[in-house]
């Protein structure tokens, strides 16, 4: 199945950067093949002992030059443009995007579903969707890499990156990880199904229901665990402990995801994934424009796993309430 | 003509060289001295060439065993002798080997070394004091590197990527860095020692633009050596530091930040490919200028492209990190960046294509691994453009494609190269010229190899193979078969320079002062040379590469003795028959 020279192409990126690498392939065996046929071509022609023309030898000619500086120049730079816009088109993703959360860990991949349906190295996903992977790891780096997608990102701890890809094809695809992790690196692999919908929908609940205690909702989860902590002492929209108000304290979270915030000092940060978790972990690293440096640091009392609960929390807080130092 | 089948005067040498070599007024530099103490303790830059010489050679073997059974190991999906821990130990004992005590000092400490202070006209390099202590370092570096590997080895690669090397790694990577780091210091002394020996101790008459070619990239190289060392150094010590501390600087844990790492170590390490290629550049220009008897094609863009090189070297090196969670904006600057750095490369290969033409070419060993070099690094140096450009990195980044890619490159560039000037001076040096014949079979059988070995692994890259796999899916056994056995191929073509040319000490042709009637200052002085070099200082009143009447008169010559029986040029045999 595995074909070197014609891999399988499963996701909409694969066909045009498979162009842009065939381009490139072209270019190489072409640019070689005439360089070295040039080279021999002279060096037999020009060989000690043969009777040739040697007189008036050419020792630089600059028009040469700009010649074979320029044109390749102007053929790398048409690759260059070509490769970065569908770069970025790679990095950014769709607003629709089903959203999966990916933990690394040495020397497994797990797979949070936002119903809270767990898979460790397996992914099962809808064909014909976009799906976006928000990851962190928890030790060393790793990377997310399906090759059929030809996709891939580093898993980094400490902060999230993310990763999006609509797959076309349905069928099982490796997954690797691609950064070296240490000990068992080559067998911190996996494998992402591709189903089409109503059989993923299915699969979903099934998941679900299998489980001996039903799954609890990525954001249900998040909001129990906002309680437990008491989280909503300070964010809590009409709390009042304590002298200071919480509007006063933390202030509401409502709308804060994928907001502008203003910081003190002035300078406007997105609120998405990392300022969150940034927020949550290292509260002092960014003091919100009118509020004190008072939220004490969870970093250590969290797992990943309840962050992301938490952030999946927060994000499906409405927008009924103007977002604190928001616009 | 075949300049080598004598050992007496040269047919055709300039009468200068015969006037040298006849009133030869000190012993060669060999027989100065024959007590150990006198090798350990030398200050003669040529001496220390050949401490070099002895003391890479021997890391080559090291690093050449480990690639060797890494390439063993994979024959088989699930591994055939070793464990993961010493799986991991082993590619990251052969890289960190091959590159800081192999590939980065080869050819700039053994025929640079050797080389600069004759082709400059000098009597040794500007500090002999601190180029002995720079071999010490790097000998020194070395023994606690091998130290490390034989008492418990190191599993992080040779790039030390944090946080796994700061905390999770569990083996040697305290000693092993330690090693790297004092070898960076002999990398320093050396670039410095280069630097002020080509801008003060030029003979007089040999300005800038009479330089040879291999000078301008030996001064392009020790630029990056010297601006580039210290920031992997700094970044060594801190991951030590971090290691022993616990200081925050790229650790999350402690508030640092890991892709930190990745940024100041490939600052470095970027460059420092440039450091490996740019002297093999500089070996290509002397030797294919020497075997097609013309002066270097455009000579001013060959050692300018060093320089840009040089330059535009330390911009690229955020190409290393595009799926690193480095900005997309950023990858963008830096996949740009990448594309310019191709420029200078591409015009060198063009300009000394464009050598050959009008030139008098002969094939012996030397210019065979020069086509060698140039059949394998337009392909490594292509390759690199589908690393360059941001979408098919994403895909093919941490992969085999990227393997092959820096094989062709290091390896097959860098090495083919050393060779060719290994076998192109190894007359200078031992006063001894190496078999022809079997030098050129070397040559073609390392070419064949080396397309065995590394051809399949771009297929494989492609196909999603990741690097540093133990355990592979078994639909990549078939390449990875033909990798190993490509690389037992290679591994002879590196096993016969090893024996002829130790022979040839012995048993070689008595080379004369100049064998290839070559130009250059190095070539006036007797083979080998005496101690210091030059008995008066030489003056120099033209460009260099001056072959261009040599090439008139072995012509004719050969048309007066051959118009009978035309001999063909490739064929090695007929060709010393004919001598």
């Amino acid at each position: 199945m595995n074909n070197p020279v014609f891999p399988e192409q499963a996701s909409s990126f694969a066909v045009e950067v498979d162009a842009i690498y065939y381009l490139l392939w072209a270019l190489t065996i072409g640019f070689s093949l005439l360089v070295m046929a040039v080279l021999i071509f002279l060096a037999y022609r020009y060989r000690r002992g043969a009777r040739v023309d040697r007189s008036k030898p050419v020792h630089s000619d600059l028009r040469v030059e700009l010649l074979w500086s320029v044109v390749p120049l102007i053929i790398g730079l048409c690759v260059f443009a070509w490769s970065a816009h569908l770069y970025a088109r790679t990095r950014i993703p769709p607003d629709d995007a089903m959203e999966i959360y990916v933990i690394g860990k040495r020397w497994m991949w797990q797979m949070q579903h936002g119903n809270g349906v767990r898979e460790n190295a397996e992914l099962h996903i809808p064909v014909n969707r976009n799906i976006k992977l928000t990851m962190i790891s928890q030790d060393v780096i790793h990377s997310f890499y399906v090759p059929a997608f030809r996709v891939k990102h580093d898993v980094v701890p400490g902060t999230y990156t993310r990763l999006w890809f609509r797959p076309t094809k349905t069928g099982r695809y490796r997954l690797y990880c691609s950064q070296y992790c240490g000990t068992q690196h080559s067998q911190m692999d996996g494998w992402v199904t591709v189903m089409e919908p109503e059989a993923f929908e299915r699969w979903l609940e099934a998941e679900g229901n299998e489980a001996n205690v039903k799954t609890v909702g990525l954001a249900d989860a998040g909001k129990q665990l906002f309680d437990q902590m008491a989280c909503g002492s300070c964010h809590g929209s009409n709390a009042q402990t304590g002298s200071i108000p919480a509007a006063q304290r933390g202030g509401s979270l409502n709308g804060l995801y994928g907001s502008l915030v203003k910081l003190k000092g002035g300078r406007q940060v997105k609120a998405d994934e990392a300022y969150l978790r940034e927020s949550i972990m290292r509260p002092n690293e960014k003091i919100v424009d009118g509020y004190w440096a008072i939220m004490p640091s969870y970093e250590g009392q969290l797992t990943e796993e309840q962050v992301l609960q938490l952030i999946a929390y927060i994000k499906t807080l409405g927008k009924s309430e103007p977002p604190r130092g928001g616009q | 003509m075949s300049a080598h089948s004598e050992a007496g005067t040269p047919v055709g040498a300039s009468p200068e060289t015969s006037a040298v070599s006849s009133h030869r007024s000190e012993p060669s530099y060999l027989s100065a001295g024959h007590t150990l103490r006198s090798w350990l303790f030398t200050l003669d830059h040529k001496r220390i060439a050949i401490l070099y010489l002895i003391t890479i050679s021997a890391f080559f073997v090291v690093g050449g065993l480990a690639a060797g059974a890494v390439r063993v190991e994979l024959i088989s999906p699930r591994g055939t002798f070793m464990s993961n821990e010493v799986y991991n130990r082993m590619f990251t004992l052969h890289g960190v080997v091959m590159i800081f005590f192999f590939l980065i000092p080869a050819i700039p400490a053994i025929l640079g070394n050797f080389l600069v202070p004759l082709m400059v006209g000098a009597r040794d390099l500007a500090f002999p004091r601190l180029n002995l202590l720079s071999y010490y370092l790097y000998l020194a570096g070395g023994l606690l590197a091998l130290t490390a590997a034989v008492t418990g080895g190191v599993d992080t690669g040779w790039t030390f990527y944090t946080p796994y090397s700061t905390f999770y790694s569990s083996s040697q990577v305290t000693m092993t860095i330690a090693g790297a780091f004092i070898a960076g210091f002999s990398s320093i002394a050396t670039g410095i020692n280069f630097i002020v020996t080509i801008h003060k101790m030029r003979a007089p008459g040999l300005t800038w633009f009479r330089l040879p070619l291999f000078i301008w990239a030996h001064y392009a190289t020790s630029i990056i050596i010297v601006l580039g060392t210290p920031v992997v150094a700094i970044t060594l010590l801190l991951v030590v530091a971090e290691r022993v501390f616990h200081i925050g600087v790229f650790d999350p844990r402690y508030g640092g930040d890991p892709v930190l790492f990745q940024h100041l170590f490939w600052f470095y390490s970027h460059p420092a490919v440039y450091i490996m290629i740019l002297p093999a550049m500089g070996v290509i220009s002397e030797v294919i200028a020497c075997f097609a008897r013309k002066r270097v094609f455009g000579y001013h863009f060959v050692a300018g492209s060093s320089l840009a090189i040089a330059v535009l070297g330390f911009l690229v090196w955020g190409h290393h990190m595009f799926v690193s969670g480095q900005s997309m904006y950023a990858g963008m600057v830096f996949s740009f960046l990448s594309f310019l750095v191709a420029i200078p490369s591409a015009v060198k290969v063009f300009n000394w294509t464009a050598t050959i033409y009008k030139g008098s070419v002969s094939f012996d060993a030397p210019m065979l691994f020069v086509f060698c070099f140039i059949g394998l690094f337009l392909i490594g140096g292509l390759t690199g453009l589908f690393l360059a450009s941001l979408a098919t990195d994403v895909h093919l980044t941490h992969t085999y494609f990227v393997v092959a890619h820096f094989h062709y490159v290091m390896v097959g560039g860098a090495i083919s190269a050393y060779f060719a000037g290994l076998h192109f001076w190894w007359p200078k040096i031992t006063g001894r010229m190496y078999p022809e014949v079997i030098a050129r079979i070397t040559a073609v059988i390392l070419f064949m190899g080396f397309h065995l070995t590394f051809l399949p692994q771009f297929l494989m890259g492609f196909a999603g193979m990741p690097r540093r796999y133990h355990y592979y899916p078994p639909e990549f056994q078939t390449l990875h078969v033909m990798s190993t056995a490509g690389a037992t191929v290679m591994a002879i073509a590196y096993l016969l320079p090893v024996i002829y040319l130790v022979w040839s000490l012995k048993y070689g042709r008595v080379a004369s002062a100049n064998p290839w009637n070559a130009t250059g200052l190095e070539w006036q002085i007797p083979s080998p040379p005496p101690t210091h070099n030059f008995d008066e200082v030489p003056v120099v009143t033209g460009e260099p590469y001056d072959y261009e009447h040599l090439a008139l008169s072995e012509n004719e010559e050969a048309d007066g003795t051959r118009a009978a029986v035309p001999r063909p040029q490739l064929d090695p045999a007929a060709r010393g028959g004919a001598a």
